[in-house]
């Protein structure tokens, strides 16, 4: 006791009373210790954060979020005094403005400041273990989400970014003005590699661009993947030489480590394949490895966002979608999905367009409607290609088109592969419904409310649209959404 | 065989009045738009020739396709496409592009095959009209020729 009493007279004497006990050892509120300050002014070369937080009963807000700040920074339970060895006040993250969420009873949006030193240059895996580190299980909040990030064009710098980007895979690919279609192979599991071939052949051959292996193909017993890639490429040239345009075919390259994923991505690139495929699951550090490999090898990578629905769905805990597809134009991915609006998996339309935004342009301002909470300037890194999949169909092309935009890749796995007339008519009756839309919008005409004749009469020329239509024409997934922006009350859709 | 080439090349061939609403669509964009056409059709061939330059500054698509039409004059035998260029940072790529015009039998492609190890199948892609030279390769029935 007597040590410690010595101490805090000689610190008062060295400090002439300007922090008061701040050097004291013990336990002390973390706002008292810098982690919270309403006159911070962010630098441009901050890097910020916008968190939910969910004080546990009795906790302070501002408090709580001082602490958020300093959980994902400097900070650890106690007073240590080797921060006085550090200038410490430069790496303390500060916590500048605390906003109660309108309409939501004790959660707040807590803006954090980092200062762009306390990142290793180029690294997600860095850049995450602090800002989602061990914060999310502090004791004093009962739940925590990322919301947004400011990535500071210093910061962006640092990164790759996309491995091609939309501008040069259309040059690849040669195709422009106009969606993408694509289609994941179905059933997802149990189909020999010689009937996996099939399905990508009919389905290219009847007019879509790609196919796509599903997240969870990867080397099964019932499918290894040296056999999946033969047939699969068997199926794509099969399809150019048929149509004459390049197609090309997701390989996904998932496995249980780098190496095995090089071995892949290897064959695949021998075999004559435009692109290749990972799963978020990998890890932020072996996306980034398939991303240098993909720029250095002239393939495209596509992203199947396997496993984000767990920490991204809900409101109050998790990571918002917005920040992965942040993270992944980082990264350095070509392709990610990123929710249809219309279709079977979570998505509403002012956040989606949120999501789409900040994979697409070169600056995307504030937005809180769109649940854009700050300005993102990419200082021209390429943009990734937004991938829109899970319970589409032709019936719905206006609304796709119209939500989404024209730099996107729509696809449509069951609408395809479940057309009654066969996989090459699916096929058709989705490229035939997507170009009738294009050329209606650019001729002027008020497609979204005239959708639904646009595309019978298509159809009067196509048999197999008008039986896609006649099939899944009235189908719609029409739930609330759990994922929606609060700063400004938007309906569901 | 139909070239599926461009954006609507599964929709009936466009009419000039359908060719003049994309073109004004485009035009409002501000986007230049140029004519190519060619006898190779080979997907990876990406330098159709040029019929002139770049239209710059143009309002109504009349222009455009009054040299549509001379085009398709010159070489009825050719796939003829419609290009438009958006300049703008970030994009400085084609917007869109469009057949106007194909030959009236497609030929079509061959896909040549060479063995290698381990079950792996060389591909290459071999349009049937470049067994001819340029300029011979598209025959019309309606001019005698064979």
């Amino acid at each position: 006791m007597s040590k410690t009493d010595s101490k805090k007279d000689s610190k008062d004497e060295s400090t002439n009373g300007k922090e008061p006990a701040r050097w004291d050892p013990g336990v002390h509120s973390y706002a008292s210790m810098g982690y919270y300050n309403a006159d911070y002014v962010p630098k441009d070369t901050d890097i910020l954060a916008v968190f939910r937080v969910t004080p546990q009963p009795g906790v302070d807000p501002i408090e709580a979020s001082a602490a958020v700040a300093g959980e994902s920074s400097t900070a650890t339970w106690t007073v240590v005094w080797t921060d006085r060895l550090t200038a410490h006040e430069h790496y303390q993250a500060k916590c500048y403005r605390v906003d109660e969420v309108p309409g939501r009873e004790n959660e707040y949006f807590a803006y954090v400041a980092y200062d762009i030193d306390l990142f290793e240059e180029g690294s997600i895996a860095n850049l995450t273990s602090s800002i989602i580190g061990n914060v999310f299980g502090f004791k004093p909040l009962s739940a925590l989400r990322l919301e947004d990030m400011r990535i500071p064009v210093a910061y962006v710098k640092t990164f790759q970014g996309p491995a091609h980007g939309i501008v040069m895979e259309r040059e690849i690919l040669n195709k422009y003005g106009r969606p993408l279609l694509g289609a994941t192979v179905k059933p997802k599991l149990g189909l020999s590699a010689r009937n996996y071939g099939r399905v990508v052949y009919e389905a290219c051959r009847g007019g879509l661009d790609f196919t796509k292996d599903d997240e969870n193909i990867n080397s099964q017993p019932f499918m290894r993947w040296r056999d999946r890639y033969l047939y699969a490429m068997e199926g794509v040239n099969k399809a150019v030489a048929d149509t004459g345009e390049i197609k090309g075919h997701y390989l996904n390259v998932t496995a249980a480590t780098v190496e095995q994923m090089y071995e892949r991505a290897e064959f695949a690139k021998e075999l004559g394949s435009v692109i290749i495929m990972i799963d978020l699951t990998i890890g932020y550090s072996a996306m980034q490895s398939m991303a240098n490999w993909a720029r250095a090898n002239s393939v495209l990578l596509h992203l199947h966002r396997a496993g984000h629905g767990t920490y991204t769905r809900q409101k109050t805990h998790g990571v918002s979608f917005r920040v992965i597809a942040k993270w992944c134009r980082l990264i350095g991915v070509d392709h990610i999905h990123a929710g249809t609006v219309v279709g079977k998996l979570e998505g509403d339309p002012a956040t989606t367009r949120g999501f789409y935004d900040t994979l697409r342009e070169n600056y995307i301002p504030t937005n809180p409607g769109n649940g854009i909470y700050f300005d993102q300037d990419w200082a021209s890194m390429p943009g990734c290609m937004p991938v829109a999949s899970g319970g589409i169909h032709a019936g719905q092309m206006h609304q796709l088109l119209d939500h989404l935009g024209e730099d996107v890749i729509l696809q449509f796995g069951g609408g395809t592969i479940g057309h009654p007339l066969g996989i090459g008519a699916g096929a058709e009756a989705n490229r035939v419904a997507l170009e009738a839309m294009v050329k209606a919008r650019n001729e002027g005409r008020d497609f979204v409310k005239e959708g639904p004749d646009i595309l019978r009469k298509a159809a009067k020329g196509c048999h197999p649209l008008e039986v896609a239509l006649d099939t899944w024409g009235d189908i719609t997934f029409d739930y609330t959404s759990t994922d929606a922006p609060d700063v400004v009350p938007t309906p569901n859709a | 065989m139909l070239l599926r080439h461009g954006a609507f090349s599964y929709l009936p061939d466009l009419t000039d009045e359908e060719i003049g609403a994309q073109v004004k669509y485009v035009l409002d964009k501000g986007w230049p738009v140029s004519i190519e056409y060619t006898d190779d059709p080979h997907p990876r061939n990406v330098y159709w020739e040029m019929w002139g330059l770049p239209m710059f500054d143009l309002d109504e698509p009349d222009g455009v396709l009054s040299e549509i039409n001379e085009c398709r004059n010159t070489f009825p035998n050719h796939y003829v496409r419609v290009l438009a260029y958006d300049a703008s940072l970030g994009r400085q790529t084609t917007g869109l592009s469009f057949l106007v015009q194909r030959p009236e039998k497609e030929l079509g492609f061959r896909l040549d095959r060479t063995e290698a190890q381990g079950r792996v199948q060389r591909y290459a892609l071999h349009p049937y009209s470049t067994e001819p030279p340029p300029g011979e390769r598209y025959k019309r029935s309606d001019n005698g020729s064979t």
